[in-house]
């Protein structure tokens, strides 16, 4: 007989959860139904008041971890923390957010608690026994595993699962108390990259990629390195999309070379780059040869602008590829997505 | 301030490499992945390269290499491997690959640096790659520095500060990527530490024949020695191991006109 500990964390500001331990609760709660477990959840915040009120309802216990100590996302103390929860659930399935603050440190939790551990999960099912379903060698093999020990925890990546909306179900909170170990880092806070703007987003619907055909000379002869920045710029402001880069452009930075001042290896997307998820890609002046596309294995409906009518995308990586300037098409796309933001 | 820095780092197929996967009687793995070109693990080369920065930065530091992989093959990716910085190898002889499980290589690993000769605890900073580009999990170098018992443990690290100086000499501060596109800044006493590194900020050194030779004097007798590690599976069972099912038709339009292809485009970016 399973039973399911959820270990969740507060979000940057500190009062409530993050969006990914809420998917992590989703996750939890319909494992726990289908194979008729006992749904644990465990919170570790500074102040876990406003968190116990979002997962009203999901779970009859609910544990939680508190205090100052517990407002840093930090190894030492969220790793005893977790540890503690742990403890006290004695679960032998622990689902948890795959965010930065929970992969720095669940490993080891797994460890302390002489359980094993698998990450970037992006489905729980299996018929007899629990089974989850993760990517290798970059998101290009996919493989279902199993394990016979326990406990197991899986850590859930994000966008895999709805966001927990709790009932409006008052569930008592009990208190565990963690013997706090030596603390030798102290967070000091966040830093963007330098941006004018937040390149970044999430949550955008579009991805836009720029690869390294904007750095290079056009029909003209010439580089246009700064023209290239304003349109790119432009779009994002306009369509609200998110910035990735091919490794080849944000390289060409470390390398001397014309780059656009924006790019860090922050928007890299690839194999040695994230693998964002959004609903739809835009591939601009890229190859699309397979270490940068298999970034893009969580990318919805993908269309590429690029001259070469042979490259990667045209190979059954894409839906659409224009053969065409990136240059010409993204300035004309700027001037229709402000046409139709002054009318609304 | 000198460190002792142990780079662990895997042997991964090239990414331009067709990967295929198979089933053999160890469990699954890659169709001929014994042959097929490799090299150093990227996000770890990335360590290797900020090891050997932050080494030469603070005269006294070491360097070790840390890999597990087949002999033949940690060989053959070293002979280009060396010629980029300087470090002394500690090679284990075991399987290649992204389908073992991670705690069992962590055992490993976490073993053959409590062995390292000479290595002073207290000056030792364990870097890698935060994840492999072969397993991909991120939870390797977590469980080496656990079983290592440090309890200063910082993941996908683009940049470290060392204090060269003064009361806090040693210590450092260092900028982890978390969501967002933002870096989490944190200050830490000092070593012993973990940190897995994501890109950091340097590039790929030149190939230097001097760095070379003098690695290869110690790589070559470290091969020949490598111990050879049986990996626990953990009761770790794949039930389907398979490439994406997902191929495109693509649509290949090589004659719209660049109005027509805006138009397209802006109506698909605004539509639900």
């Amino acid at each position: 007989m399973e039973s399911i500990l959820v270990l969740t964390h507060a979000d940057e500001n500190g009062a409530m959860l993050s969006k990914g331990s809420l998917e992590a609760v989703t996750a939890g709660e319909d494992l726990a139904r289908r194979v008729g477990a006992e749904l644990t959840i465990g919170i570790v915040a500074k102040s876990a008041a406003g968190a116990t009120a979002q997962v009203g309802g999901a779970a009859k216990r609910v544990l939680a971890v508190e205090g100052e100590a517990f407002a840093q996302s930090r190894f030492a103390t969220d790793a005893a923390a977790c540890e503690a929860l742990c403890r006290a659930a004695q679960a032998t399935i622990v689902v948890a957010p795959g965010s930065s603050r929970f992969a720095r440190v669940m490993a080891a939790v797994a460890h302390r608690a002489a359980g094993v551990i698998d990450t970037h999960v992006t489905a729980i099912g299996g018929a007899d026994s629990v089974e989850a379903t993760r990517w290798f060698y970059r998101q290009r093999i996919e493989a279902v595993v199993s394990r016979e020990k326990r406990p197991w925890f899986l850590l859930v990546d994000s966008g895999t699962h709805p966001a927990f909306a709790g009932d409006a179900v008052e569930t008592p909170v009990e208190q565990i108390t963690v013997e706090l170990p030596a603390v030798r880092t102290n967070v000091t806070g966040t830093r963007a990259p330098k941006l004018d703007a937040q390149t970044i987003r999430p949550d955008a619907k579009l991805l836009f990629v720029a690869g390294a055909g904007w750095t290079k000379k056009q029909p003209d002869g010439q580089v246009h390195v700064e023209q290239a920045g304003e349109l790119i710029l432009s779009f994002l402001k306009t369509s609200g999309a998110s910035l990735g880069s091919s490794k080849s452009l944000v390289d060409q930075g470390g390398e001397g070379n014309s780059v656009l001042p924006f790019l860090t290896h922050l928007n890299q997307v690839g194999q040695t780059g994230s693998t964002p998820r959004h609903a739809k890609g835009l591939s601009t002046c890229c190859h699309g040869e397979e270490p940068h596309v298999v970034g893009w294995r969580f990318v919805g409906e993908r269309r590429a602008v690029s001259l070469d009518p042979n490259c990667g995308w045209t190979r059954g990586k894409a839906d659409v590829v224009y053969v065409a300037d990136a240059f010409e098409v993204i300035g004309k796309v700027n001037a229709l997505l402000e046409k139709v933001a002054s009318r609304s | 301030m000198s460190f002792h820095i142990v780079v662990c780092a895997g042997i991964v197929p090239d990414p331009l490499q067709t990967l295929e996967p198979t089933t053999g009687p160890n469990g699954p793995g890659i169709k001929n992945e014994m042959v097929l070109p490799a090299v150093l693990d990227p996000w770890a080369a990335s360590a290797l390269y900020e090891a050997a920065n932050l080494a030469a930065k603070n005269p006294g530091s070491k360097v070790w290499l840390v890999s597990l992989a087949p002999k033949a093959k940690l060989q053959q990716v070293m002979m280009s491997v060396a010629q980029k910085v300087s470090f002394e190898l500690v090679p284990i002889d075991g399987p290649i690959g992204g389908f073992p499980d991670a705690q069992a290589t962590a055992a490993v690993l976490a073993d053959a640096i409590s062995a390292i000769p000479g290595l002073e605890r207290e000056r030792m900073l364990v870097f890698g790659g935060w994840e492999s580009a072969t397993r991909g999990a991120g939870v390797t170098l977590q469980l080496v520095g656990e079983r290592l018992g440090i309890a200063d443990q910082f993941q996908g690290v683009d940049a470290i500060d060392v204090r060269p100086d003064g009361p806090d000499a040693g210590s450092f501060e260092v900028l982890e990527r978390v969501e967002g596109g933002k870096h989490q800044v944190s200050a830490c006493a000092g070593a012993p530490a973990v940190l897995g590194w994501a890109t950091g900020n340097l590039a790929e050194p030149r190939n230097n024949p001097q760095v070379g030779m003098a690695n290869m004097r110690t790589i070559m007798p470290a091969l020949q020695k490598a111990k050879t590690a049986a990996l626990d599976g953990n009761g770790l069972h794949y039930v389907s191991v398979s490439l994406p099912k997902q191929q495109r038709t693509t649509r290949v339009e090589k004659n719209m006109s660049a109005d027509e292809i805006a138009a397209e485009l802006a109506e698909w970016i605004g539509a639900d």
